[in-house]
């Protein structure tokens, strides 16, 4: 009896701590009972950033961070479309003059001939200040407290909020002056040095004298950056940027809205270059230091990232001014108020699908994307063929945001290549054969659950230069029936691969068949039915494929080396300018020998020259003529089977607002807003807990054990005989 | 005892220094250090001078195990191997290749491992040896046969199947915990409900079994039987004289993994977002991160020797008669 009644009080326990806990919510929230009705944003992550120091962050997760913490001094206009850039603490966009060799300032419309140099003036905001930091914080004599830690400051340092003293002071052009120069860094290892090596003046003999300089200091102090000079940066005064680049580089506006060129505080250095703090891995790569709408309140990456509105936040407000759809589908309402809408945004690492796709079906994320495993549930295709939410998820209150992303998915080949290369009419044909029976149609809809457009160029919908309709059609893979679209027969195929001299197949030269290789990175037996498709394309024309299939880092190498015959790439936009995706195709790009971006090592003179003259322009007739003419010659020349550009689905739950897809702005939280009350009833009512199977079981159970513990008893009690 | 605990850390020493070369040979088989650099690089702008110069400052630009061009004993030393390898005997992991203190990540992310894997193992111990007694105390009863039939279920169903279906049946359907999460102090215990209570029942089919057996083979002794003819109760004979003498076996599957349970549980923690060591080693090796790759493939060889150690200590604990000589 008394393990019975050891076990009531047991249950009776659990029950009551259950209860209670049942008393403050939900009982699965991931979440503290006191913040339910709080403004929080609640998102994931799945894998941790490397890099949150604006030198070296470059990958779209890394943004996702400090992007919202780092300014620099353009953004992207969150609800225009096309992207259109706009101040973000310069007062205006920059004034841009031409210089010719000896300095001397061009007029408006000198030839490209004659620009040496372009000049981007800024003027800064006033008043901005940056986030409290420990770096700022100062003494009664005005002298830093924390830049000179010695071991019992230092004992009791775990993380920065052990600092009990923070500080913070105006955001100066010196700022963004330092912040260049750290790109060059010799310990940074910024992934656009090199690149702006080509265009900032003097930046590259600076990286070579801090080179020389850093490996000769001594180790383990503060290199500071402050004594170099930049030639193509100065400071006229606190307020004031100016940098020249050589010649003339349009383009360079895109990278001053990304955050390396955010400004960062020679303060932050000096702090965080302490040893005793780099054994504690209290870094700026790990804590940075903005100016922006929030603060890094907590980096556990292993766990969680906390985002914090900025007590310093200088006056930002929504914009009032959108697209005409913007102010029906209420992304207006809030035009001139006061950023960031939001207080917090906490952000938990969700490894695995399963569990982040229930909890945002329970309410604990407020948005989603989708993976395969979860895409039936929640979307189906219309009669029309476009994505619609499930009755499921319209249920909930779950809506459905879609928009092609700037990236191109395709096949290249290396025109390098004694079979598949070359620019010859022959050639020429024989890719485009390729091209037509590659049916990216099929694949978007088998493996993408038709989360993609098939691409008709280089330029995904979105970039200036794009068109749609008849006139944007690659008339060398398509047909305009109907009003749409429509592959090429693949007769169409077998003709052109006939005078190419393979007919159905086969080298006409030799007898032989046609065996072509295609390089590509697999991730194991996942990728088998891919693989049995693209070689199903092929067979159409009698032509075999033959897979090279490696990692991603033997795959680089080899395409270094120039050693694929076909292989299968992608490229993500750094920015919305056509030269971001037509510099892929650049000869003075070619991967061979010149180890550029352009992997396909296709050089056409006349390419070159339309792309040099297009590259400059501002947007307008003259320039669009041009991305004609080279949307032409490269359709014709069939470099690449142009494939796709990926269309990305997210789901967002009634009570999230303001979002629009903005597929190059890193600071978009700013703009997010979030109903916390209705979340909160929602959440209460999607997840009060079962608890009649709980029971039942113990009922079975304890059924189960009465009889043989009753047969036992009597057992016990049995005489012997 | 101390002389034998001085032989077993001798022992340990070449044991070490085999799993540090293995793990080493391994690893750069499989990468090169132009593979790290370009992963730590990134993908776009990469030049052959970036990737000479990040080998550079890390030491990856040295011959791996041997260095001909070096003299004397500069051909073992001014080499990858070497450079990478002796801090670990002296226990400092130094840097990641991504320049975090390893050491500090260590202590930071083994108490959520610990977190789970202590109760984990404490709960599992205790419910898989009562149930086992009991099917002991209930043997050649249909409880028997039925606990285990159960057991033969349990053990055949994939470990991952009890975490999908007990986040699905607890978390989805019943909504009792939070299907993933995790939280600092005291507020851990409610995203660790259901980890340890999977882990748990997901233990039961081998537990049970295995301890079952072991009971069974003590409960037929001579001194079991001389217990009962003395009038003590079942329970008695069980709980007092059975598990007592079941010990040394239980302790040999015990204490040998006791040093290990904060390296963590790779597929747990990895479904249930716990911040804890095991998917340390795994994003590592997935970032090719050499030094982190190295530095818990040595943690854990020299926990796993540690826990042998334990193991031996501990039967002299359990039974006097052991002696360590």
């Amino acid at each position: 009896m008394s393990i019975g009644s050891n076990q009531l009080g047991l249950y009776l326990t659990l029950f009551a701590a259950l209860g209670l806990a049942g008393c403050e919510g939900p009982l699965n929230s991931p979440y503290p009972a006191a913040d339910a009705e709080r403004n929080i944003l609640y998102s994931s992550f799945s894998e941790r950033p490397k890099h949150l120091d604006p030198a070296r962050a470059y990958s779209s997760d890394e943004s996702l961070i400090i992007g919202q913490i780092y300014e620099p001094l353009l953004q992207y206009h969150y609800l225009k479309r096309p992207y259109v850039l706009e101040p973000a603490t310069a007062e205006a966009l920059p004034e841009i003059r031409y210089l010719d060799a000896s300095g001397k300032v061009l007029p408006a419309g000198a030839p490209d001939s004659a620009i040496a140099y372009s000049e981007y003036d800024f003027r800064l905001k006033p008043g901005i200040r940056f986030q409290p930091h420990a770096a700022f914080a100062r003494g009664a004599a005005d002298e830093y407290l924390y830049h000179h830690l010695n071991p019992e400051q230092l004992a009791g340092i775990r993380t920065l909020a052990d600092f009990h003293e923070t500080g913070t002071r105006e955001l100066t052009a010196e700022d963004y002056a330092y912040q260049i120069k750290r790109l060059l860094h010799p310990a940074l290892h910024s992934p656009i040095a090199e690149l702006m090596k080509e265009h900032i003046v003097g930046f590259k003999s600076l990286g070579d004298t801090l080179e020389r300089d850093y490996f000769a200091a001594p180790k383990g102090q503060f290199f500071d950056l402050r004594p170099y000079a930049l030639e193509g940066v100065q400071v006229p005064d606190s307020h004031r940027l100016v940098i020249r680049l050589n010649g003339k580089y349009p383009q360079f506006r895109f990278w001053l809205a990304m955050t390396f060129f955010a400004p960062m505080p020679w303060e932050a250095d000096a702090f965080y270059a302490q040893p005793g703090l780099i054994e504690k891995n209290i870094t700026p790569d790990w804590y940075p230091v903005g100016s922006g709408p929030y603060i890094l309140a907590e980096n556990n990456p292993n766990r969680r990232m906390v985002l914090e509105r900025n007590p310093f936040f200088h006056e930002d407000r929504y914009p009032v001014e959108g697209d005409p759809e913007d102010d029906p589908n209420g992304l207006l309402a809030d035009a001139g108020k006061l950023l960031p809408l939001v207080d917090r945004v906490v952000m938990n690492l969700e490894k695995e699908t399963i569990p982040y796709w229930n909890k945002f079906l329970q309410g604990y994320y407020d948005y989603s994307g989708i993976a395969s495993d979860n895409f039936d549930q929640a979307v189906q295709f219309g009669s029309s063929g476009s994505p619609e939410l499930t009755p499921e998820m319209l249920a909930q209150g779950i809506r459905l945001e879609t928009s092609v992303a700037a990236s191109d998915y395709y096949l290249g080949f290396n025109l390098r290549d004694p079979v598949i290369g070359g620019l010859d009419e022959a050639h020429c044909k024989l890719r485009q054969a390729l091209s037509i029976a590659m049916d990216y149609e099929e694949f978007i809809s088998i493996f993408m659950n038709g989360r993609g457009v098939a691409a008709q160029g280089v330029l995904p919908p979105g970039i200036y230069g794009y068109r749609e309709g008849q006139q944007g059609i690659n008339p060398y893979v398509y047909d305009w029936v109907d009003g749409a679209p429509q592959r090429k027969s693949i007769e169409t195929a077998r003709r052109l691969l006939a005078e190419a001299g393979y007919p159905n197949g086969v080298d006409a030269a030799t007898g032989k068949s046609l065996v072509l290789y295609l390089d590509l990175s697999t991730h194991g037996a996942d990728d088998k039915p891919l693989l049995a498709w693209y070689r199903k394309q092929l067979e159409k024309l009698g032509v075999q494929l033959v897979f090279r299939a490696t990692d991603y880092n033997q795959f680089q190498q080899k395409m270094a080396a120039g050693n694929a015959q076909i292989y299968q790439w992608g490229w993500n936009a750094d920015y919305p300018d056509p030269e971001n995706f037509f510099f892929l195709l650049y000869g003075r790009n070619a991967k061979v020998p010149n180890g550029g971006e352009n992997a396909s090592n296709y050089v056409s003179e006349e390419f070159d020259r339309l792309f040099e003259r297009m590259r400059n322009l501002d947007d307008g007739p003259e320039r669009m003529a041009l991305i004609e003419a080279l949307q032409e010659r490269i359709r014709h020349d069939a470099p690449w089977i142009f494939g796709l550009h990926p269309k990305s689905f997210s789901l967002h739950h009634a009570w999230y607002g303001n979002l629009k897809p903005n597929l190059m702005a890193n600071n978009k939280l700013k703009y997010m807003k979030i109903d916390a009350r209705q979340r909160a009833a929602r959440r209460a009512e999607w997840n009060r807990p079962v608890w009649w199977p709980v029971l039942a079981g113990f009922a079975l159970l304890f059924a189960a054990v009465v009889p043989a513990y009753r047969h036992y008893r009597q057992r016990q009690r049995a005489a012997a005989l | 005892m101390t002389a034998y605990l001085i032989r077993r850390a001798l022992y340990a020493l070449p044991l070490l220094l085999g799993v540090n070369v293995l793990t080493f040979v391994l690893f750069f088989v499989v990468n090169s250090p132009d593979d790290m650099a370009r992963m730590h690089l990134g993908q776009k702008h990469v030049t052959q001078e970036a990737i000479a110069k990040w080998k550079h400052e890390r030491g990856y630009d040295l011959p791996q195990l041997w260095n001909g061009e070096a003299e004397g004993v500069g051909k073992l030393t001014e080499t990858i191997f070497y450079q990478k390898s002796v801090g670990l005997f002296l226990f400092r992991f130094g840097r990641s290749d991504s320049g975090r203190d390893i050491g500090a990540d260590i202590a930071q992310r083994a108490w959520p491992s610990l977190a789970f894997a202590v109760p984990a193992l404490i709960f599992g111990l205790l419910v898989h040896i009562i149930l086992a007694v009991g099917l002991v105390f209930f043997r050649l009863t249909y409880l028997e046969f039925w606990g285990v039939a159960a057991c033969v279920a349990l053990l055949s169903i994939s470990s991952l199947f009890y975490i999908i279906g007990g986040q699905y049946l607890l978390g989805k359907l019943l909504l009792l915990v939070p299907i993933s999460g995790y939280d600092g102090g005291w507020n851990a215990v409610k995203f660790l409900i259901l980890p340890v209570l999977i882990s748990v029942v997901a233990g039961i089919g081998p537990g049970v079994r295995w301890y079952r057996t072991l009971f069974l083979e003590e409960v037929e002794r001579d001194y079991v039987r001389t217990a009962r003819a003395k009038g003590l109760s079942e329970t008695r004979v069980l709980f007092t004289h059975v598990l007592r003498n079941a010990l040394i076996p239980i302790l040999t599957g015990v204490v040998v993994i006791l040093p290990a349970l904060f390296i963590g549980s790779l597929i747990t923690e990895s479904f249930f977002a716990i911040p804890g060591l095991g998917s340390y080693t795994i994003d590592a090796i997935g970032q090719q991160d050499f030094a982190i790759v190295r530095a818990m493939v040595f943690l854990g060889s020299a926990l796993y020797i540690l826990g042998l150690v334990l193991t031996d200590i501990s039967y002299t604990l359990a039974d006097p008669r052991v002696r360590l000589n």
